[in-house]
C-alpha cells in the first residue's frame, strides 16, 4: 500500500480528496497551514484513496502518514 | 514609571520588550499558549501567565483579563497579532490598563486605507494619484487612462496584501475591480476598493517617528525596505542608498505632518515609494515594527524604551545624538524556511545554535539550543544586524557575522541573505522592490554552488 506522508509540521487546512477518489501523481491532495502560509502536500504515485487519516484542522506532525492509496 | 508590564506577544519581540522592561526596571508579566511552556519569553519573564487555547494572543478579553489578575498597569501589544486593533487599545483604556501604543482613534484613522491617503493629502504629502477617498468610481477606464496604466485595485479596508490586483489594460482593470471588491467583501467584510497609479520598480522606505505627550514630534530618519519577498520584508537597512539628504529631509518632514494630523503619540512607521525623485504616502503603522533595531543602531535611541516612557507620561529621551543619525545599519531576517523549495516552512527542533558575538553586531532572536520552532505562529526565527560608518563596512561585518551564525535543526535563510550580500545589485545598492524577484534565479544558483563546494570541502 502507498502512503502520502506529512512533508512537515501543521495543521491541516482543507483535504482535497474523499476514499474511493482516483488520484495522479504530482495532484493536490491535502492543504496544509504551517507557519501561516499554505502548503499544498502532493501525490507522490498514482492510485485510489484508500482512507484518509487525518481531519481539517488536526495537527500532523512531520512525516506523519496522511493518506493511503490503493 | 509602570510597576509591572504584561507582554501580550511572543517570540522575538516578546524578549525584546522584557529586555526593555528589565533595563528600565519593570517587572514583566509573560503569557503563552499550550506548548509553548519552555519557549524563551516565558523562561525570562518575572511572572508567567498560561492561556488555554492556541489562538488566544488574538483572544482581546482573555488578555485584559490576564492583564487585570496579574495587577500589571500596561500592556504592551508588540507587533502583528492585536498591535493594530482600535477595539483591543479601547478595551484596555476602558479596564483601567495603559496600552502602549497611540489611542485606538489614531489606529482606527490610519487602519482605513482610503481614508489614511486622504489625511495624508490634507497634510500636504503626495498621495499616488488614484480614485479620491470613499464613495463610488465614476468611471473607472477614464480614471485609469488619466493615472496611466498600470493601475492598481486595492481594498479600502484591507492591509497585508490581500485584495490587491494590477491591471494593465482597460479589461484587465474591469476584472480585477469585480474580483478585488469579492475578495475584499470576504476578507474584510468590505467590499470597497480604490484605484491608484501602479510603480514597477519603485523602492520602499519608511520613516520611524517618535511622538511623546509634551509635545515633542520627531523624524529618527529612514528605513530601506525593498527587499521583499510577497510584500513581507527580508532585508532592511538605513539610511537608503537612493535618498540624498534633500529628499531625506523632506521625508522626515512629510512623515512628522502625518504623525501630527493625527494627534499620533508613541513610536510609529511612515511607509513611503520611493521613485524618480519624488515620495508617495502608502500607510502608517502604528506600533514598533520588526526592522526598529536598524533605526536604534543609527541613532543610539532604545525605541522600544521610549514607548515605555511615552506611555508612562515622561518626555522622550534622545540622548546621545538627539535623534541624529549616524553611519549604516543593516538587518537581515532569519526565517525558517527554504528558499531553494519556494520558500516553504521549516519549522522543527533547534539541536545546535551558534550565535555570532563580535563587534558591531547585534541578534534578536528566542532561539536556543533545544529551542522548538513551532508551526502554529510567523517564520521569524531572527534579526540579524550590524552596523559600519558607511555601507560597505556594515555589508562587510553583516558577512562576518552571517558566516559565524549557525542554526541547526531546521532550514533557514541564513545561506540566501550570504549570496544577497555578495550580489553585486544589492552591493550596489541598486535594489527596488523588483530585486527579490528580478534576481532570485541567479541568487539561487548562487547558493547551489556554494553549497556543493561546501559539501566538497
Amino acid at each position: 500500500m502507498k502512503t502520502i506522508k506529512c512533508p512537515m509540521a501543521g495543521n491541516v487546512w482543507k483535504i482535497l480528496v474523499k476514499v474511493g477518489d482516483p488520484v495522479a501523481k504530482g495532484q493536490d491532495v491535502i492543504i496544509l497551514e504551517s507557519m501561516k502560509m499554505e502548503v499544498p502536500v502532493t501525490s507522490e504515485s498514482d492510485g485510489t484513496v484508500a482512507e484518509i487519516h487525518c481531519k481539517e484542522e488536526d495537527f500532523v506532525d512531520d512525516n506523519q502518514t496522511l493518506v493511503s492509496l490503493t | 514609571m509602570f510597576e509591572k508590564i504584561l507582554i501580550a506577544n511572543r517570540g522575538e519581540i516578546a524578549v525584546r520588550v522584557i529586555q526593555a522592561c528589565r533595563d528600565l526596571g519593570v517587572r514583566t508579566v509573560a503569557v503563552h499558549v499550550p506548548g509553548e511552556e519552555t519557549s524563551l519569553h516565558v523562561t525570562m519573564a518575572d511572572e508567567v501567565i498560561s492561556l488555554p487555547d492556541r489562538k488566544d494572543y488574538l483572544n482581546v478579553a482573555r488578555l485584559i483579563e490576564a492583564t487585570l489578575e496579574s495587577n500589571a498597569n500596561a500592556l504592551h501589544p508588540g507587533y502583528g497579532f492585536l498591535s493594530e486593533n482600535p477595539d483591543f487599545a479601547q478595551a484596555c483604556v476602558d479596564a483601567g490598563v495603559i496600552f502602549i501604543g497611540p489611542s485606538a482613534e489614531a489606529i482606527s484613522k490610519m487602519g482605513v486605507k482610503a481614508g489614511a491617503r486622504q489625511m495624508a493629502l490634507d497634510a500636504g504629502v503626495e498621495v499616488l494619484p488614484g480614485t479620491g477617498t470613499h464613495g463610488v468610481i465614476d468611471d473607472p477606464i477614464e480614471l485609469a487612462k488619466r493615472v496611466g496604466f498600470p493601475v492598481l485595485v486595492k481594498a479600502s479596508y484591507g492591509g497585508g496584501g490581500r485584495g490587491i490586483r494590477v491591471a494593465y489594460t482597460d479589461a484587465e482593470l474591469l476584472d480585477a475591480l469585480a474580483a478585488g471588491a469579492r475578495e475584499a467583501q470576504m476578507a474584510f467584510a468590505n467590499g470597497e476598493v480604490y484605484i491608484e497609479k501602479f510603480l514597477e520598480t519603485p523602492r520602499h522606505v519608511e520613516v520611524q517617528v517618535l511622538c511623546d505627550t509634551h509635545g515633542n514630534r520627531v523624524a529618527l530618519g529612514e528605513r530601506e525596505c525593498s527587499i521583499q519577498r510577497r510584500r513581507q520584508k527580508l532585508i532592511e537597512e538605513g539610511p537608503s542608498p537612493g535618498i540624498d539628504a534633500e529628499l531625506r529631509q523632506r521625508l522626515n518632514q512629510a512623515a512628522v505632518r502625518v504623525a501630527e494630523a493625527i494627534g499620533y503619540v508613541g513610536a510609529g512607521t511612515v511607509e513611503f515609494l520611493v521613485d524618480a525623485g519624488r515620495f508617495y504616502f502608502m500607510e502608517m503603522n502604528t506600533r514598533i515594527q520588526v526592522e526598529h533595531g536598524v533605526t536604534e543602531l543609527l541613532t543610539g535611541v532604545d525605541l522600544v524604551s521610549e514607548q515605555i516612557r511615552i506611555a508612562a507620561g515622561l518626555p522622550m529621551d534622545l540622548r546621545p545624538r538627539q535623534g541624529r543619525s549616524e553611519g549604516w545599519a543593516i538587518e537581515c531576517r532569519i526565517v525558517a524556511e527554504d528558499p531553494a523549495r519556494q520558500f516553504r516552512p521549516s519549522p522543527g527542533q533547534i539541536t545546535h545554535l551558534h550565535v555570532p558575538h563580535g563587534p558591531w553586531v547585534r541578534w534578536d532572536s528566542y532561539l536556543y539550543s533545544g529551542a522548538k520552532v513551532s508551526p502554529m505562529f510567523d517564520s521569524l526565527v531572527g534579526k540579524l544586524l550590524a552596523w559600519g560608518r558607511d555601507r560597505q563596512e556594515a555589508i562587510a561585518r553583516m558577512k562576518r557575522a552571517l558566516n559565524e551564525l549557525r542554526i541547526d535543526g531546521i532550514t533557514t535563510t541564513i545561506p540566501l541573505m550570504r549570496v544577497v550580500m555578495d550580489d553585486p545589485v544589492f552591493v550596489a545598492g541598486g535594489t527596488s522592490v523588483r530585486y527579490l524577484e528580478d534576481r532570485l534565479d541567479t541568487l539561487l544558483s548562487s547558493l547551489a554552488q556554494t553549497t556543493s563546494m561546501e559539501t566538497v570541502k
